[in-house]
């Protein structure tokens, strides 16, 4: 206290004496040095635009399902017991079901607001894999990866990752036939690994399927383990957004070298803190108008019972469109069988991720930049970033159009087979047609942003010209669109040093440096972007007019 | 992180700052600041202030019709919303009520932020990640200094030892996993069918007569002994559930498959050869089956063969037969594995 | 690709392009929608006389003049007056055109004229009679699930909401059949749809589970609970919804969250 510099007196305080929030803090400034914390971060600066949202709708959702997960948990209990059902749920009397399913029909009958929790719980995980999925995409178009973001990339890969496994195993816990249906294909899956598929399935069932600890297992994994280390990871993801500082589009005023946007305190705080409500607020109202996984109505899980429209939540969607879209191949040798009908696909659904995930450090090895990126790009102006990442949309598109292959068959009348076949097709044509289609859309309109910056606007005013030609008056930009349509860098293709050096003697080019010259020929050439237009070219088309 | 950043307060300038003259793509710098409506007219933000303050007021009355909602709504009632439908009165209430609440609150407190907090925007510089060269030395010196004063460079039997340590120690710890289950041993190559067991129709719990089964019908079976409130009645009835169908004769293509039916009977397993799904989407006319999770589509009158989607081998048969009472049962276990394939299943 | 450059922007590009991706899609469709031949395996004694004079009109061009049967339909002889009632009474016949299966329609014949063709379709030979009121007085509902899970949700959904088979044929949705025609099905097994005759689903069965399908496709005895059913699909709609109603509203309020208040000046 001795400290304190602050003597001001506050009308309400005693003369002398600072007021007591100030006490407060310098207490806690004391033990915990919160004043060095708030100095550079209270006014820190965020920037405005919408997509940077995204990734708050996932914070916020991730914190709503934190705290109905566990209001949950007090009502829940993951066990495979059998119990007869004499509960208030009536169309369900007398039928054998488990622990697990019990309860479950008692969070949803029984506790009150019980079905308001597990509806918001439910729509949350939705909403949060599917913000995190547009909140990535939003990285990877405006190349918001680049240096010094990887690692975050990284983390927040992960947290997709996680996120999606997490959802899967939430909503098997409660042991209802749809669920159950997808964790006998988790064994089916996890036996075609080969040589030790069926060791794993006998350690994870603890016996055969489905035994009697895999709910409890699932539960202790899907409410410790995973949120533990999804937290963990929100934290590093978070502290290096602010350690790093948000990423900005160029606009004027707006650099490399600095970022503009308003405080933290107040403006961000009421921004960010209102969204937070609006979240959750818009969550609840969805809950109370829209029904979400009705366990009821699919009746406990038996093995020897199955309905149709067995699908998983949205974000296993393209796995399970993976799936059904693979021809059953199998191989036999010396005793043994290669189910590849289901470990292919189970490996593509790993590349698939694995691709996107490591892209950021494709692109820096083929660019060779090393510099730190924090202007974004428009799309645009990276033509082949944004056919290949639109190129995997369609992937991930077509894969979830299969999965839904019946639902798409009954509700457009057509042959379930004829979809399968569209979407094998599809899944090699598809990515290739998309980047095509989306890079020369790219170069379309990097033409067009360098007529603006050459020719102007176009004004709508038609004048004659003393000869009797009609021209249309263009008006040069303004400045701030000017720098605001040049701002972004122009990479030239790297080139390979010559086949021979100065003393004449062949030069040995690895393979992995000319892989990299092609590959960056292939982004930085003069097929994949428009030359922006120099100093000169505007002076030139200025006086031309 | 704390000093390199730095308070934005202190870099407020740059506004209007012009670029370099010459340079007609320069940056032209931050615009002028512009006042919103609020900002000049008293009027106009005490209009919002207002429409925050009732937003806030309303959050406390939609609290209040929350907790009314928990209490006085009853658990079971029922009502018919437009355009819902018919719900839970509970459920609805109580979403809506704290979806209002919660709405306003966030809605009130951005409204302030767009309308009544400043939105000056200021600039805060940005500075390299990496730390400059002298700070990398240092640490490169200290580091060095501490690696030589623990002696690690110079006495590599103990820093060996260390590393195998470090190593084995935590890798004794996989034993535990051991107990996670049993050993795979041959499991999955048996089911509860046997020889002499007769078929149990699972509607009603008796045993099936060949005379029971019309031609174009679709019964599912368990083996005789097995009952729902057995302990293992889910791990068995995984593997033995049966699904038993009856073609005409002249039109089953497979020979040996009609020779394990009875008179056109044939009993195949339920449990998809892909992943598992109890597959059971019978089309009686074109005698195909068709799995709901992935589509696999059987045929039945042609040994269970795999027509289409990702299955990899036939539906197992079981071979059946009518025994002394003219009950149909069965003639011992399916031949081949149900289910999946597997690393140790042979062909 | 320099010409298509040049040409990309003509005045009329766009409408070709439209015209092209109209073209493929409708190609598409053709090439995916089904075309195979259904076949429907309708008929049965009273007023058989009546019933011969409708079935020569309305049903003998494809049934054959006395229920044989030809190319375009199966023989009708044994197949009973309740298959002729399933089939007639939900309009499925007579068939309107070649499809993967004949679907549902309004019928075209009334109920006593059903009954006439009914007659002379079981006089063509013994079959599965219409079911008296008594036989599909609806059951115990939970049972009902249990059987209807085991025998029905596999094709029908678990509300009875329908599901896709092999080649364009479908398990039609339950909703609004009546427990007569649940009970028909049952027996006769129309179309590729198995049937369940009493031999292997007895009659208080079938009526649990025409308990059951009155129960589960009637709103108001049972209540989507939590809102809106999302037409009972599972997943795959709720995964709909929850992109453009979650993730949408969410996105439009971060849009409106970052954008400018409006300036004083404009």
């Amino acid at each position: 206290m001795s400290t304190t510099p602050s003597a001001q007196s506050a009308s309400t305080g005693r003369p002398g004496q600072p007021k007591a929030g100030e006490r407060l803090a310098d207490w806690a400034d004391g033990r915990l040095g919160i004043y060095a914390l708030a100095k550079s971060n209270l006014r820190k600066i965020f920037p405005d635009h919408w997509s940077f949202m995204l990734g708050e709708i996932c914070l916020y959702t991730f914190v709503i399902i934190i705290l109905t997960g566990i209001y949950l948990t007090l009502f829940f209990t993951p066990s495979m017991n059998e119990v007869v059902y004499h509960g208030s749920y009536t169309p369900l009397t007398n039928i054998r079901m488990s622990e697990a399913y019990k309860t479950t029909l008692d969070i949803s009958f029984d506790v009150r607001a019980g079905l308001l929790m597990r509806q918001i719980h439910h729509w949350s995980a939705i909403v949060f894999v599917a913000a995190m999925f547009v909140h990535m995409m939003r990285i990877l178009y405006t190349g918001a990866f680049r240096r010094p973001r990887e690692l975050n990339w990284l983390f927040g890969f992960l947290l997709l990752f996680l996120g999606q496994f997490d959802g899967f195993m939430g909503y098997s816990l409660p042991d209802d036939l749809l669920s159950g249906t997808g964790i006998r294909f988790l064994e089916g899956a996890v036996l075609s690994v080969p040589i030790v598929g069926t060791y794993l399935t006998m350690f994870i069932y603890g016996g055969q399927f489905p035994g009697m600890v895999i709910i409890p297992r699932l539960f202790t994994v899907h409410i410790l383990l995973i949120p533990g280390i999804m937290a963990g990871l929100v934290v590093a993801h978070l502290i290096l957004v602010f350690y790093h500082k948000h990423t900005q589009f160029a606009g004027p005023g707006r650099t490399e070298k600095n970022v503009v946007g308003m405080p933290l305190m107040p403006v961000y705080m009421a921004k960010a803190g209102g969204f937070f409500f609006v979240v959750f607020g818009a969550l609840a109202l969805i809950s109370a108008i829209a029904q979400v996984n009705p366990i009821w109505a699919y009746g406990p899980y038996r093995s020897d019972q199955v309905t149709t429209d067995a699908q998983p939540d949205w974000y296993m969607g393209f796995s399970e469109g993976l799936i059904r879209i693979m021809p059953g191949w199998e191989i036999h040798f010396l005793g043994h069988t290669l189910e590849l009908g289901v470990f292919i696909p189970l490996v593509v659904f790993i590349l698939v991720l694995v691709a996107i995930a490591v892209y950021p450090f494709v692109e820096s090895w083929i660019t060779g930049a090393k510099r730190e990126y924090h202007l974004l790009d428009r799309p645009r102006n990276a033509p082949v970033r944004t056919a290949l990442a639109t190129a995997w949309l369609a992937l991930y598109m077509v894969l979830l159009l299969g999965g839904g292959n019946d639902l798409v068959a009954t509700h457009f009348d057509l042959s379930i087979n004829a979809i399968t076949w569209f979407v094998r097709i599809a899944f090699f044509v598809l990515p290739v047609v998309v980047f095509i289609v989306v890079k020369r859309w790219c170069l379309g309109l990097q033409r067009r942003d360098r007529d603006k910056v050459l020719h102007g606007r176009e004004t709508g005013v038609i004048k004659r010209l003393p000869h009797g030609e009609y021209i249309e008056v263009h008006e040069r930009l303004p400045r701030e669109r000017l720098y605001e349509l040049t701002a972004h860098d122009q990479l030239e293709p790297l080139e390979l040093p010559p086949a021979v050096d100065d003393s004449g003697v062949e030069r040995k080019v690895k393979f992995t440096d000319k892989m990299r010259a092609k590959l960056s020929e292939a982004y930085y050439g003069e097929s994949s972007q428009i030359p922006k237009p120099t100093a000169e070219e505007l002076e030139e088309s200025t006086h031309h007019h | 992180m704390t000093h390199q950043d730095s308070n934005a307060a202190d870099h407020l300038p740059e506004r209007g700052k012009p670029g370099k003259a010459v340079d007609p793509f320069a940056d032209p710098g931050l615009p002028a600041h512009e006042p919103r409506r609020q900002d000049i007219d008293e009027r106009a933000a005490k209009h919002s202030e207002r429409v925050v303050t009732m937003l806030f007021v309303l959050a406390v009355i939609a609290a209040f019709g929350f907790i009314a909602s928990y209490v006085l709504i009853p658990k079971s009632k029922v009502v018919f919303i437009f355009p819902v439908g018919h719900v839970s009165a509970q459920n609805f209430a109580l979403g809506g009520t704290l979806g209002i609440a919660l709405l306003c609150i966030g809605v009130g407190a951005i409204h302030w932020a767009r309308t009544l907090m400043s939105d000056a925007e200021y600039a805060s510089e940005r500075h390299p990640i990496s730390a400059p060269p002298e700070v990398r030395r240092k640490v490169f010196t200290d580091f060095q200094q501490g690696v030589a004063e623990s002696g690690l460079g110079r006495r590599k039997m103990m820093r060996n030892a260390l590393l195998g340590a470090m190593t084995i120690v935590p890798l004794s710890a996989i034993v535990l996993f051991r107990d996670l289950g049993p050993l795979p041993e041959k499991k999955l190559e048996r089911t509860a069918w046997a020889g002499g067991k007769r078929l149990i129709n699972m509607n009603d719990n008796q045993p099936l007569r060949p005379e029971d089964i019309a031609v174009g019908s679709l019964t599912f079976a368990k083996p005789e002994g097995v009952q729902e409130s057995d302990e293992d009645f889910q791990e068995v009835m995984a593997k033995a559930a049966l699904m038993i169908v009856r073609i005409m004769p002249s039109d089953i293509k497979d020979k040996r498959s009609a020779d394990w039916g009875h008179q056109g009977i044939l009993a195949y397993s339920k449990i998809c050869t892909h992943v598992g799904c109890p597959i059971s989407l019978y089309e009686q006319q074109t005698h195909h089956v068709l799995c709901p999770c992935h589509q696999s589509t059987f045929d039945l009158a042609d040994g269970g063969r795999v027509i289409f989607g990702p299955a990899g081998h036939p539906l197992p048969q079981l071979r059946i037969a009518v025994n002394g009472q003219g009950y149909l049962s069965a003639l011992g276990d399916f031949d081949k594995p149900v289910g999946p394939g597997y690393w140790e299943r042979s062909a | 690709m320099e010409k298509l450059s040049a040409r990309r922007r003509h005045p009329l590009a766009a409408l070709v392009a439209l015209l092209i991706a109209l073209a493929a899609a409708g190609g598409l469709y053709a090439a995916f929608a089904p075309t195979q031949q259904a076949q429907a395996n309708p008929a049965q004694s009273l007023a058989i006389d009546q019933g011969k004079g409708l079935y020569d009109v309305g049903c003998a061009s494809c049934h054959g003049t006395s229920g044989q049967g030809s190319h375009n339909g199966p023989s009708l002889v044994g197949v009973g007056a309740a298959a002729v009632d399933f089939q007639v009474g939900t309009g499925r016949m007579p068939a309107q055109q070649p499809g993967a299966q004949v679907p549902k329609k309004r019928p075209v014949y009334t109920q006593p004229q059903i009954d006439q063709l009914a007659a002379y379709v079981a006089s063509l030979g013994p079959g599965p009679a219409i079911p008296n009121p008594s036989q599909y007085a609806p059951g115990d509902v939970a049972s009902g699930g249990q059987l209807f899970r085991t025998n029905c949700a596999q094709c029908h959904n678990f509300a009875g909401a329908g599901g896709a088979l092999s080649e364009g044929k479908f398990a039609p949705e339950l909703r609004n059949v009546s427990p007569k025609h649940i009970y028909e099905a049952m027996l006769t097994g129309p179309q590729n749809m198995p049937s369940f005759p009493d031999t292997t689903m007895p009659e208080p069965q079938k009526r649990d589970i025409i308990a059951f399908v009155t129960h589960v496709t009637n709103p108001s005895s049972n209540p989507s609970y939590g809102g809106l059913s999302l037409g009972s699909l599972g997943p795959v709609p709720e995964g709909l919804f929850g992109w453009i109603f979650g993730l949408g509203v969410l996105v439009a309020a971060s849009i409106w969250i970052a954008a400018r208040t409006a300036k004083a000046r404009k």
